[in-house]
Parts: structure tokens; sequence; C-alpha cells
């Protein structure tokens, strides 16, 4: 069974999208992702400053096997990029929810990140797959 | 419907991750891909082929009837146990298949040829042999097993049944020996050193964990892909196929061109192809840059456009790595586009890694 914490949010492709102190939203992917995938090998991360609409594909990340886009959970500018992914990609594999982070954005409205699945509905929504 | 092996319970008992592949289920990897990558070019792994097809012929007339059928020339075998590479074309000139031939004895040879291929490979040699009064034997009670790496030949041969691995221990490359129902062969498709060895069905699960316990890891389909494309081999279906002639698909070297009298399927299409002048070839590509390549990519340059057959992220050589097909007078660099973008990507002879070094 993947590791899904309780204090994140989630997306049916796979996102999480934790809220910081100072406003800024983290995102990443899970565990669960991260393990379908199977070695990262490359992450084409997104531009700072972009702007970008929920469901936009936002970054790519690379395994072995195959390219996968990363989707905006929620409306939001790019703020940070996680730029030790470049020379280490496997961070992703390592530590989902840590070091293999992604981006930050700052969200259109901050509201939006509620709307997002909790642990026990993405839980639900994994075993369904 | 889908089919497993005799070995896919052992499969799942070292926790192998299971797709399907060309009908079969078959692992993909057994945790990490990577690492399964590393170990066959660091150590020694195995890897479960026993989907693929073993296909015996026999008859008095079988060197004749070989000699027609593939586009190397099994004459070149000149002793007992020696394997040949070949296409099998088609009238065309396509690739019907690539397979193994092993010339066990002057009237009985096998072969070896893709899963995904079996239906037309047999289909197609029953309807060439008929003339030859050739004796056509599918071998599905053979499991077989791949195991290589640096120390993969000691590994095996430290737990092969005794008549087997003295038999083998002193095998040359590309040449096998038989020992009761066991077949084994030096030979195998990731670029390192091993056996790749046919058992009976029923001895084989008992088999594969010996080799566990000797330190021999499992490996997936996903670490067989990378090797092999590090290693420079081709992959049917991928690289070549019925559209594609030998010549575009950098299999020139198998084909025996002499004796200029041997008629074999294909030879006045790839004759007339080759007087015509070749118009395109298989390359390998190196992204300069970060980045994956991957199969089906377009590929620019000044002599035209071509298209990667195969493209990954080498493990060894931690870059993006391709094979692909371009115009024959492509330079010593190249574009490949990449999501709307164009990285430039080095040419070099479709070689990456081999024997635990790199060949760029």
């Amino acid at each position: 069974m993947s590791e899904i914490p309780t204090d994140l949010r989630y997306t049916s492709s796979h996102e999480w999208v934790r809220l910081n102190d100072d406003g800024t939203a983290t995102i990443g992917i899970t565990d669960h992702a991260q393990d379908a995938l199977g070695d990262i090998v490359f992450v084409e991360l997104p531009e700072v400053d972009s702007e970008l609409a929920q469901g936009d594909a936002s970054c790519v990340v690379e395994s072995v096997k195959a390219a996968s886009d990363i989707y905006m959970p929620i409306t939001g500018e790019v703020v940070d990029t996680n730029q030790a992914l470049v020379d280490e990609p496997e961070m992703i594999n390592s530590s989902a929810y840590d070091d293999g982070w992604i981006y930050k954005i700052k969200p259109a409205d901050e509201d939006d990140i509620e709307q997002l699945m909790d642990a026990s509905s993405y839980e639900a929504e994994c075993e369904d797959e | 419907m889908s089919q497993k092996t005799c070995l896919f319970e052992n499969h799942q008992n070292h926790g192998g991750k299971i797709v399907d592949f060309a009908g079969w289920e078959m692992p993909i990897n057994y945790g990490s891909q990577v690492e399964e990558h590393h170990q066959v070019r660091t150590d020694a792994g195995m890897f479960d082929v026993s989907h693929m097809t073993v296909v015996d012929l026999e008859g008095e007339k079988v060197i004749s009837f070989l000699q027609y059928l593939l586009a190397n020339d099994v004459a070149k075998l000149k002793s007992e146990g020696k394997a040949l590479y070949s296409a099998m074309l088609d009238e065309q000139g396509g690739v019907i298949d690539d397979l193994i031939v092993y010339y066990m004895n002057d009237q009985w040879f096998r072969m070896v040829v893709n899963a995904g291929t079996r239906d037309k490979d047999l289909a197609w040699i029953n309807k060439q042999s008929a003339a030859f009064d050739v004796l056509v034997t599918e071998r599905p009670e053979l499991a077989m097993i791949a195991v290589q790496g640096p120390n993969a030949r000691e590994k095996a041969l430290s737990v092969l049944p005794l008549d087997v691995s003295q038999a083998s221990s002193d095998l040359k490359r590309f040449v096998g020996a038989a020992s009761g129902d066991w077949f084994v062969a030096r030979t195998g498709y990731t670029g390192e050193d091993g056996f790749e060895i046919m058992l009976p069905e029923s001895e084989a699960p008992a088999f594969w964990e010996a080799l566990a316990e000797a330190g021999v890891k499992p490996i997936g389909l996903g670490a067989r892909d990378t090797l092999r494309l590090e290693a420079g081999m081709n992959l049917y279906g991928t690289d070549m196929d019925e559209t594609t002639s030998p010549l575009i698909s950098n299999l020139g070297w198998t084909i025996a061109w002499e004796p200029e009298d041997r008629n074999f399927i294909g030879r006045d299409k790839i004759s007339a192809e080759k007087a015509a002048g070749v118009k395109q070839k298989l390359v390998g590509l190196v992204l300069e840059g970060k980045g994956v390549l991957r199969g089906h990519m377009k590929v620019v340059c000044e002599a035209g456009e071509g298209e990667i057959t195969s493209g990954t992220f080498s493990p060894s050589l931690k870059q993006a790595i391709a094979i692909a097909r371009v115009p024959m007078a492509i330079g010593d660099y190249c574009n490949v586009e990449v999501r709307g973008k164009l990285l430039k990507a080095k040419v070099v002879k479709p070689v990456f890694f081999r024997e635990g070094k790199s060949c760029l």
C-alpha cells in the first residue's frame, strides 16, 4: 500500500498539494504515482512566473519507461521550482512528499485547495484503479 | 487470452510487477528497473525468456532448407552447437523476424524466434518447409532462462546439474552444448557475457531459485530493453519489421551474399535495393543535454528527416540514447524534436555500452 499523508490534498491525476504558511502551495506527485512510473530520470520543470489554469499541463516527469505530464491541481502562478531535481530526479522516487517536491505556486484562490480530495478520498480512488 | 510461463509464481514470489507482453504475463521489473540494469552490468542477473518460441527443424535436407529460408548462411556453422544470428525475409525483402539458429547436428537445427511473431513465423516456416521434407516441431515444453553479466557464467555453472555444467564450462562465445534435455548456449541480448539456458519446464522453477540462492538476481523486461538498446541490438517490431529491408535496419552484416548462387527468400529484392543505392540507415543518437529520447520522435538533419525507432535513458551512460532510421547522408550531429523543441544529438554507431564499458 502506498503512503498517503493526511495533511495534503490530492488530484485524480495523482498530484499532491500542500498549503504553506506563506500562502504559497507546494506541488508534487504521489507515492502511488512515482511507483507506477518507475525510476524517474528527468524532470522538465515549469517556468517560474508562468500563470496556469487548473488542469493545464505544467511540466513533465520522465521515467525510463515513459514521459508523464503533470497537471495544475488549481489555478495559480508558478513562483519556485525544485532545482535539485535537475541533477537528482530520482528524489521523486525516494521522497515523493518532501525532497521530491516539484514546484510552488501562488494560488489564484486558496480556497480551491479545499475543493481537492483529502487523503481518504484519494486512497479510495487509487483502490478503484 | 493471456499466457503464463512456468516461472510465473517465481516472479510473483520475487515481487515482480506483472504486465502483458505479446500476450504473456511477464515481469516488467521486480522493484527498480535501473537497479536491475546495473545488476546485469556489474554482477549477474536472470531473465525468464520462456515466452520465446523454440523450434526444432529436422530432416536430411535441413541445411538446404535453412539456406533458402534465412538471409544468413547456415553453411557458416562448422561445428555442433554453433549459433548464427539471422533475419528471415519475405519475398519482398521485408523482415519477418530476427532469430538465432543453432547447429545441433547435420540433420537437426534449433531456432529461437520472438514471442510476438510466433504464429506468423510458424506458419511461414511450415509453408516453406514442405518442399524440403523437413519436420518442424515447436518445443513449448522447454523453459528458457538467460543468465547475464560479468559473473553470470561462474554463478550459473555452480548450480547447473553436474553433467550440464561440465558440458557448458568451456563454451566459446556463440556456441551451445546439449546435455540430456538441457541446452546451454553462451549467447544473450544484453551486451554482457552469459548463458541462455533451455531446460524442461518441470525443472525450471527450482533451477530459478537455485540461481537466486547463488546471487543471480531476477531482472524484468524493462531492464532487458535498456540493456539491449545500450548494446545496440535491434528489437523486432520496433527497429525493423516487414515494411523495412534488412539493409536499412543495420542488418546488412547478417546477410550472406556469398556464395552468389545461394537463392534465399527475398534475395532478388534486397540485391536490387543494394544496386540502386540504399537510402537510409540505422544510427545511434546520444542527446547532448538533459532529457529523454523516445521511439517515433522526429529526427531533423541537413540531409532530410528521420525517426527514432527505439529511445531511452541509458542507465549506464546517464544520458538519453536512441536508435534512429535516418537519411544515409546524415552528418555528425542532428536535431531531435522533443515536445516541440529541437534538441541537439550526436550521431554515433549504434553501439553504446557493452561488457561494462562505454563504446562512445
